[in-house]
């Protein structure tokens, strides 16, 4: 008994006096986030008793809410940045960026997490979210796929994290264990997110006649998969920027000395892969012979500003700031990549469908609402686990054992 | 823990298998027949004989026991927006100044032989029936709500104001088939525009309509060949995007489009494995043959020191 009291006093409590440690949850961060939960809980309960309609402007035309659209269509190529970083240290052998693996695997899972929390908001009767499993079967669906894949990559990623969990709870054998599928588990990772990925840009072309001719292509699966790629890379510079900043204490102390070299190497990868990306835009643009629609508006503004100003500019951002040695540069770069890949994912999953009907209405304030304490919910889980498990630093007890 | 690491890479390997075996050729059959069931039951809409009464409405309302609407069924001031079919209102008409006057059409689910709805479900709670009918099985439809996204017709709608929702269309009034009446709106319409019958029987009576009256109509049935053809059938003496039908659809099932798609898939399955396993040996033999140079590096440095002693 007093061993677990003690367990968790240290790595619940932080060591610290249960009132000590409440007394220290009061600061302005904390006050924000709470204010955002008071408001946003109370949606959410309402969602459930009065149907959707009581949270969002519900329309027939347009069936796809921003808990689609941000949740689950920008969720979860932003939280790609776990098959990137495990394929990168085990199948590819960078081990120099092992340091950055755990934060990445982390970001994969509590992203891939909420993006089915965000699913559980959305659905009409969201405690039928395992019939496509265990039900009945729809396999001639892209959504099909894609369920099976995030439930499938959801437990892969629990694997690939649970060495941390181990080392938090203090159990060898179990770690031992995790480690011996380590190599699998990165090579199914990689297979699933390589197929869901892209599947939830596949979603689209099923309806040809309703998402803008500039965003609908055949290629749009594989937009989804490349853009993926960068959006992991950048969110993994974007992610250890505010640890080490916010959360310096738990970080490895050495960590701190080569995090702008990593973060440069990252930068380089990335801007290989969205030179890439740009490039099979072009293409599809000729592909489909589009070019007369570039300049029309408002969308071939859109698609410009989108293509030049959140791949191309970034891009080249990534480029000079690994030339000059400017992390900050690197850094920007990473911010700018995402918000054009959530530009994207936004503009075909709402914007630019149904473009050519007269009347069509986004999302309600309260839906705003319920995003953000979603959101918050996710931020706070998140600083959580880093606060208490070895995530961006090595546990004292399991150092220097090769994971 | 009973698994080892040898049965779990076993497990990964048979469920990467089992992803694979999504059938690709049950959406889009190369045998028609199935498809275009010669027997199944239809409507033919003729346009130019609809006088806007919304007597179908009402009946539609009357047989599938909807609510009672906002306006009554005899208020023609619901024709100054264009409708569509809702959670409270499978069919509507709507009200068109077209290039020949002003046109009425009834909307509806138009009962596609190859559902875009019925692709799109991932627990397969849609169904083309035999008869004709494309119907929707509540007992498990998870409310995702992407059969909406995928229908070209905008015909399914949602109970968004329901915690229990469901979807609501138009079911070509699958159960008065089985007992052997017409479908509501049908045995309503004072005008005869809506004739059901067969399939098949319907479009030689819309051709025989137009080369007997090749002024009064278009020399094209909306619907025969329009998203892979529909059960509901349309003819008109305006082109069809004047009354609000969607002429940029195609011949092709929706199935199609996701068709090069799905058939990836195995592929991704097969090919990553060999492909990462590979770069994963390349890796494993690399830091070997490091380990081992410096080794040996380090004994020969050994012996060196010994020799020199």
């Amino acid at each position: 008994m007093n061993v677990i009291k003690e367990w968790v006093a240290e790595n619940i409590f932080l060591g610290l006096e249960v009132r000590e440690y409440l007394r220290r949850l009061i600061t302005p961060s904390n006050i924000v986030a709470a204010s955002i939960l008071i408001i946003g809980i109370p949606l959410i309960i309402l969602r459930y008793m009065k149907g959707l309609n009581a949270v969002i402007h519900g329309s027939n035309d347009q069936p796809f809410s921003l808990f689609l659209g941000w949740g689950l269509f920008c969720g979860v190529p932003l939280a790609a940045t776990g098959y990137i970083m495990a394929s990168a240290v085990y199948l590819f052998g960078l081990k120099d960026y092992k340091p950055l693996l755990r934060p990445a695997v982390l970001t994969g899972f509590v992203g891939y997490f909420f993006a089915v929390m965000f699913l559980l908001v959305d659905l009409g009767r969201p405690w039928r979210l395992p019939y496509p499993m265990i039900r009945s079967f729809g396999p001639a669906s892209i959504l099909f796929l894609v369920a099976w894949h995030v439930a499938l990559y959801l437990t892969v990623q629990f694997l690939e994290f649970s060495p941390a969990i181990f080392e938090w709870i203090n159990t060898r054998k179990l770690r031992k264990w995790a480690e011996g599928i380590t190599i699998g588990a990165t090579i199914f990772g990689v297979i699933l997110s390589t197929l869901h990925q892209s599947a939830l840009g596949a979603l689209f072309l099923l309806a040809p006649t309703k998402l803008h001719p500039l965003w609908y292509t055949p290629y749009i699966p594989v937009f989804f998969f490349i853009s993926s790629m960068y959006a992991g890379l950048s969110m993994i510079i974007i992610e250890s920027t505010l640890v080490y900043k916010f959360l310096p204490n738990r970080v490895d102390p050495q960590n701190h000395k080569i995090i702008d070299g990593l973060t440069l190497g990252l930068g380089k990868a990335a801007s290989f892969v969205m030179i890439t990306y740009f490039f099979l835009k072009i293409i599809g643009i000729a592909h489909d012979d589009h070019w007369d629609l570039l300049l029309t508006r408002p969308y071939g503004y859109q698609f410009l500003i989108e293509i030049f100003g959140f791949v191309l500019l970034p891009c080249f951002m990534y480029v000079f700031g690994v030339r000059t040695g400017d992390a900050k540069l690197v850094r920007i770069a990473a911010f700018t990549s995402v918000a054009g890949v959530i530009l994207n994912r936004l503009t075909i999953s709402m914007f630019g469908l149904n473009w050519e009907l007269p009347h069509r209405e986004f999302f309600a304030p309260k839906e705003i609402i319920v995003v953000l304490t979603i959101i918050t919910i996710e931020v706070l889980i998140y600083r959580w686990v880093v606060n208490r498990l070895p995530v961006h630093q090595t546990h004292p007890k399991f150092a220097g054992e090769e994971e | 823990m009973s698994i080892d690491r040898r049965n779990f890479l076993k497990l990964l390997g048979f469920g990467t298998v089992a992803l694979g075996l999504q059938p690709t050729r049950a959406i889009a059959s190369i045998d028609d027949s199935k498809i275009k069931r010669p027997d199944s039951y239809g409507v033919l809409c003729d346009v130019t004989r609809c006088v806007g009464c919304r007597s179908c409405e009402e009946a539609c309302n009357t047989v599938n026991s909807l609510p009672a609407p906002e306006k009554p069924f005899d208020d023609y001031s619901v024709f100054e927006e264009k409708r569509r079919p809702t959670s409270k209102a499978f069919t509507v008409v709507n009200r068109y100044e077209t290039s020949k006057g002003t046109i009425f059409r009834k909307v509806q689910c138009n009962h596609c032989l190859e559902p875009a709805c019925a692709t799109a479900c991932l627990v397969h709670a849609y169904q083309k029936m035999p008869e004709g009918s494309v119907v929707w099985d509540e007992k498990v439809c998870i409310g995702c709500r992407y059969c909406m996204h995928a229908c070209p017709f905008y015909a399914p709608a949602f109970e968004y104001e329901s915690p229990v929702p469901r979807i609501r269309k138009c079911t070509l009034c699958y159960n008065r088939i089985h007992e052997g009446k017409l479908p509501g709106c049908v045995e309503a319409c004072p005008m005869e525009a809506l004739i059901f019958g067969k399939r098949s029987d319907l479009i030689k009576i819309a051709h025989e309509r137009i080369r007997k009256n090749p002024d009064r109509y278009l020399e094209h049935i909306y619907g025969e060949l329009e998203a892979g053809g529909t059960s509901w059938l349309y003819l008109s003496a305006v082109p069809f995007n004047e009354v609000g039908l969607n002429t940029t659809v195609g011949t092709y099932p929706m199935a199609e489009y996701t068709r090069g798609f799905l058939s990836s898939v195995p592929l991704v399955l097969v090919l990553w494995p060999a492909l990462l396993g590979s770069f994963y040996a390349f890796t494993k033999r690399n830091e070997e043959v490091k380990k081992q140079g410096n080794e040996k590096h380090r004994k020969e440095a050994h012996s060196q020191e010994k020799g020199e002693n």
